[in-house]
């Protein structure tokens, strides 16, 4: 029996095997190592993390959570940024779900991000709990034009009145932008045909890899950022996360009275030695910090230079690299998913040419 | 009567939802319609537990193949129905401790939770998870270059499943970023298929797709399609 004999009757359970460590291998080696792949932001993404971002802090944003655990693997880091990217910029965060177990998601999402990273955030005037409501698109075609009918309550039964942030919202026309990840029916579309579409609503997606191609027809003018599975999650997340260290960075500065410093000046050339960041000022002159900004940089004490040096350093919290993480798995698999797709083909035709059919 | 009315029903709600949405005046009825629907779907989670105990129930009396199943199927639906309507192991609430009733039934530790985070959450993460190795294998086994249309295909998938991984840019790194044949750079060339080929051909999908849902909503309102009543007519 030749080589390509013994291909053609190869066991599937030996390819399952492949795609086993193909998966295990990256997770055990980036675990250990903690090093992610680079990303190179598309388009999408960085519409995504603009629309949020041109937001004035405060600003109403619905979260709807339409996924599952099945499908967190994929949308959960997406979920996460989102969170995040709201939390730093101080917009108030209105969550609700339309799948079942979707108030389960926004409960582990909501203490994976503002539990443990923004504590100083308060329930019911920052972020509130909606939960979920059973409906599909007729809970978006009701709140659409009447909020309270369907969340009386949020989802620990509080009644919405006596909840502060909930004053001014009357309906979906009330929020400054939609935010939507789903992994399926009722989701995304259902968000852009009864909600973002008739009311002119910004509406950002998060979907999985799936229904991805079935949303790229309605950008961008009903939808205005798409993150599609969990390559579009890591572009997004690699985005908020150098923002979010530059927005700390900046505000660190203005706290010790160098205001006005843009977050974008913060790279990860910034020295990692407080001796070298009076000349790090000096070499930024004009590009990007003034002249006050310098004085007032070098004029820092060695403690305050020191926390600066920590901010631009320190390693991201696990939970804010999950995405870039899991792209070492995805990139080991599609490759070995061509190399199936490559020996397959050579085995169909070396069959061919014997005359066979398979 | 059993056939009428349903038709009666789906017929009045269904012109008065389109009549709504162009009539500003009766929107007020078509949130009412809306509402509705709202509760029936709620109504309807009862309904499926009772279509759900039914045909299990029926499986387990006549004995007949998988029965086991039934019986793991019931016996875990019951339980968890039962921690989450009669709040078992739910600890009460801080805030109303005289009041046993008024403890968060999802909350972290409670019964309904560890079901849900050991249980429920593995289990449907598991299923999704395996699909990679059906995908890998069937990849393998099917996925043939057999014709011209079978070759597109082939090619557009590993320009995708290149450009979505940091691979895809490591290849063609060399192709300048600005230049003339930037387009052709993986990760642009995935975007490119994404944005122009996927959207045109799902365009055309979605405008087919609503002009069939119009034609059978329409035939469902006057009441010519009654498949979905069920019956075989």
């Amino acid at each position: 029996m030749g080589f390509l004999d013994r291909l053609n009757d190869l066991d599937r359970r030996w390819i399952f095997l492949m795609m086993g460590l193909a998966v295990a291998v990256p997770i055990i080696v980036i675990g250990i190592t903690g090093k992610t792949l680079p990303e190179l932001p598309t388009p999408l993404a960085k519409a995504t993390f603009d629309v949020l971002d041109e937001l004035e802090p405060g600003s109403k944003v619905l979260l709807a959570w339409d996924f599952d655990p099945a499908s967190e693997g994929e949308l959960g880091p997406m979920a996460t940024s989102f969170i995040r990217q709201c939390a730093q910029k101080g917009h108030r965060m209105y969550f609700i779900a339309l799948w079942p177990v979707g108030g389960q998601m926004i409960r582990s999402s909501t203490s994976r991000v503002i539990g443990r990273y923004y504590p100083d955030l308060e329930y019911g005037r920052d972020w509130v709990d909606l939960g979920f409501k059973a409906g599909n698109e007729a809970v978006i075609k009701t709140i659409a034009t009447d909020f309270g009918q369907i969340f009386p309550n949020d989802a620990q039964g509080t009644p919405i009145e006596s909840i502060p942030m909930m004053s001014g919202i009357g309906s979906l026309a009330d929020f400054d932008v939609l935010v939507n990840v789903s992994a399926g029916y009722p989701g995304s579309k259902e968000w852009v045909l009864y909600a973002a579409t008739p009311l002119k609503k910004p509406l950002l997606i998060g979907c999985t890899g799936v229904q991805a191609p079935q949303m790229y027809p309605y950008v961008p003018l009903q939808v205005q950022g798409l993150l599609g599975a969990i390559k579009g999650a890591a572009e997004y997340e690699s985005i908020v996360n150098s923002w979010v260290r530059g927005d700390t960075f900046a505000q660190a500065l203005a706290q010790d009275g160098v205001d006005g410093v843009p977050g974008s000046i913060l790279t990860k050339k910034f020295p990692r030695s407080i001796s070298e960041v009076d000349q790090w000022a000096t070499e930024n002159a004009g590009k990007g910090l003034d002249a006050d900004q310098v004085r007032g940089i070098q004029a820092l004490s060695p403690t305050q230079k020191e926390l600066l040096v920590d901010i631009a350093h320190d390693p991201e919290p696990a939970v804010f690299l999950e995405a870039q993480r899991r792209m070492g798995p995805q990139l080991v698999a599609h490759i070995l998913m061509i190399i199936l797709i490559v020996m397959g083909n050579v085995i169909y035709f070396a069959n061919r040419r014997r005359g066979g059919t398979r | 009567m059993k056939r009428t009315v349903p038709l009666i029903i789906t017929a009045t709600v269904g012109v008065l939802l389109i009549v709504a949405n162009f009539i500003p005046a009766l929107s007020a009825w078509g949130e009412d319609a809306t509402t509705f629907f709202a509760i029936i779907a709620a109504m309807a989670f009862v309904l499926g537990g009772g279509s759900l105990l039914k045909v299990h129930l029926k499986k387990l009396s006549d004995r007949g193949p998988g029965w086991a199943f039934s019986l793991i199927v019931l016996g875990t639906f019951l339980a968890t129905l039962a921690i989450g309507l009669f709040k078992l192991g739910v600890p009460p609430n801080a805030a109303y401790p005289d009041k046993p009733w008024a403890g968060d039934v999802q909350g972290e530790g409670t019964a309904f939770w560890w079901i849900y985070e050991y249980v429920f959450k593995p289990l449907t993460a598991t299923m999704f998870a395996m699909l990679a190795f059906y995908i890998a294998s069937a990849a393998f086994r099917a996925f043939r270059a057999k014709n011209f249309e079978a070759i597109l295909l082939l090619g557009t998938a590993f320009i995708i499943l290149l450009g979505r991984t940091a691979a895809g840019p490591f290849l063609t790194d060399w192709i300048p970023a600005d230049g003339w044949f930037s387009g052709l750079r993986m990760e642009e060339l995935s975007v490119y298929i994404m944005q122009v080929f996927n959207t045109a051909g799902n365009r055309a999908i979605i405008i087919g797709i609503a002009l069939g849902i119009a034609s059978t909503s329409l035939k469902i309102l006057m009441g010519l399609d009654r498949s979905y009543l069920g019956g075989g007519n």
